[in-house]
């Protein structure tokens, strides 16, 4: 019988084998190859150009910012929306998660149309008899289009563990003398850490490695790293520079979820403990 | 007055989050090419948008991949699961770690990956006058692709939860175990497989990334339309796609809210 359920997961492993193993043992075969296939670094050494440091820079500052951002904006949020009627809150955290199940693609349209040259708030602006702002093809265009984007990603999983939290342990810490601070520092917030520790990871990645937000809001004159190895894939079609930039890339991938692990296994002993 | 704030501040995420969506719908209404004036109230936009080939094309594109996609990823990810189950823990650490690669991993890379197999696979098969031929397929394996490690991982904690004496129990009143597993275990897992189909659907209805990596110049699916139309220039129809997307999650969401209501009346 055990025989037969191995045999089961025969197709998915295959699978699992040829399109994703195989693929990204292919990226590193590119990446570290030249056009004749001889070894070599010159395709990670590309990385170091200005254009491209100046485009790694700036999507790892603004990626930070907007997960800083979002972290600030969905705790509160979450805390709020834990503490409602429980009729209510269904309906309410449905409200919040909707936008999330609309195309990303249209959500960034959106914000196209409200910041361009002629866009919505330049024309309220101009209504008022105020200056234009300048505020598409800027780097806070495209912070802003991260947050907006990836906001519910940091929001469900806080959720999720806010909710999970026994009020049994929070009433005990209120009983043993704990104000709401101390209630919230000590009790709350360490309870919720898996939460954050997901929710960081979900806005981070994605926010790093985007160009389809930077494409909308950035035009072509804000890069992001995501930009750069999308345009040497598809435009330049040097697959093996665009192999050895996805590998740095999947280097900052790793090290910020080494990270985000770290943390998350020290806290999760500690409350053991 | 604390809950005076927690309102305020509900209200303002609430702006900020809808403001957009509510411009995106009344300039699908705008009389006007250039979104740079309102020019009267008009229904064009959606007459336009029906009648346009490419869209509705990418529409029917879209959900075909999006069903398949979901029902052959469920299949695998239930097989999977099952198998994983029945596995010493070592072994199915390592395989769980293999499946949440795409999880966490980057989209662009897991597109690009994908991509350079398919060529890969391409030139090898060229050798005996075959190829792949980039659009359908090779977007659809894409999804399955990216799907399975949430159809998996839903079912998964399901089936740990199932009892095996009820099973086992089956057997020995004379079930095979086929039928053991349809009629005992089944029924168990049936949410979790539900909800994995459910995710993996609405995961590749929203993609765009592997979507770009995988599709063919032929081929489009609603995202990589709206990509490349965005990128000419925005086209009115565009906003009328929105609204009624927009429009159809929010049926969905309210038809499939209450049926989870009365589930929990009950």
């Amino acid at each position: 019988m055990k025989r037969r359920n191995l045999a089961l997961s025969g197709p998915y492993l295959v699978w699992t084998a040829a399109f994703i193993i195989i693929p990204l043992l292919m990226i590193v075969y590119y990446g570290l190859t030249d056009s004749t296939g001889a070894f070599t670094w010159s395709n990670i050494a590309q990385m170091g150009t200005p254009e491209r440091m100046k485009a790694l820079v700036l999507s790892l500052i603004l990626s930070l910012i907007a997960t800083a951002i979002c972290l600030i904006m969905a705790y509160p949020l979450a805390l709020i929306l834990s503490h409602m009627k429980a009729g209510a809150t269904g309906f309410i955290v449905t409200i919040f998660i909707i936008p999330m199940w609309m195309n990303s693609l249209l959500r960034i349209l959106a914000w196209q149309t409200l910041l361009e040259r002629n866009g919505v708030i330049n024309q309220i602006l101009t209504f008022l008899h105020l200056p234009k702002l300048y505020l598409i093809n800027t780097p806070y265009a495209i912070a802003l289009g991260m947050i907006y984007d990836f906001l519910p990603f940091m929001l469900l999983p806080i959720y999720n563990a806010l909710e999970k939290i026994d009020q049994n342990v929070v009433n005990a810490a209120y009983d043993l003398g704990a104000n709401r601070f101390q209630t919230f520092w000590k009790v709350i917030f360490p309870l919720t850490i898996p939460g954050v520790i997901s929710g960081i990871t979900m806005v981070f990645v994605p926010a790093l490695t985007t160009f389809v937000i930077s494409d909308f809001l950035g035009g072509s004159k804000v890069l992001l790293i995501g930009n750069v190895i999308e345009r040497q894939f598809t435009q330049v079609g040097d697959w093996n520079v665009g192999s050895g930039l996805s590998l740095v890339l999947m280097v900052f991938i790793l090290i910020s979820m080494a990270v985000m692990q770290h943390y998350d296994k020290g806290i999760g002993e500690g409350v053991v403990l | 007055m604390k809950k005076v704030l927690s309102r305020i501040y509900l209200a303002f995420i609430f702006i900020l989050l809808y403001a957009p969506i509510a411009v995106l719908i009344l300039f699908s209404f705008n009389n006007s090419r250039t979104r740079a004036k309102w020019g009267g109230f008009t229904l064009k936009w959606y007459v336009e948008m029906f009648q346009n080939e490419s869209i509705m094309s990418a529409l029917r594109n879209t959900l075909l991949v999006a069903v398949l996609s979901a029902l052959i990823a469920t299949l695998l990810g239930l097989m999977a699961a099952v198998s994983l189950n029945s596995m010493k823990r070592r072994r199915r650490t390592v395989i769980l770690s293999a499946i949440n690669i795409p999880m966490l991993n980057a989209e662009i890379v897991t597109g690009i990956s994908l991509m350079l197999i398919f060529i890969g696979l391409g030139q090898f098969l060229s050798r005996w006058g075959y190829g792949v031929e980039f659009g359908f397929g090779t977007v659809l394996i894409g999804h399955v692709t990216f799907n399975l490690p949430y159809t998996v991982l839903s079912i998964m904690p399901k089936l740990r939860q199932v009892n095996v004496s009820t099973y086992e129990a089956a057997m020995d009143l004379g079930a095979t175990r086929m039928l053991a597993f349809r009629k005992v275990v089944l029924p168990d897992i049936m949410s979790g497989i539900l909800s994995g189909f459910m995710l993996a659907f609405t995961l590749s209805l929203d993609d765009f990334v592997i979507t770009h990596f995988t599709k063919g110049p032929g081929f489009d699916t609603l995202s990589t339309k709206i990509y490349t139309e965005v990128r000419k220039g925005i086209k009115p129809e565009m906003y009328a796609l929105s609204t009624l997307l927009f429009v159809s999650v929010l049926v969905l969401l309210i038809i499939f809210g209450r049926g989870k209501g009365k589930e929990t009346a009950k």
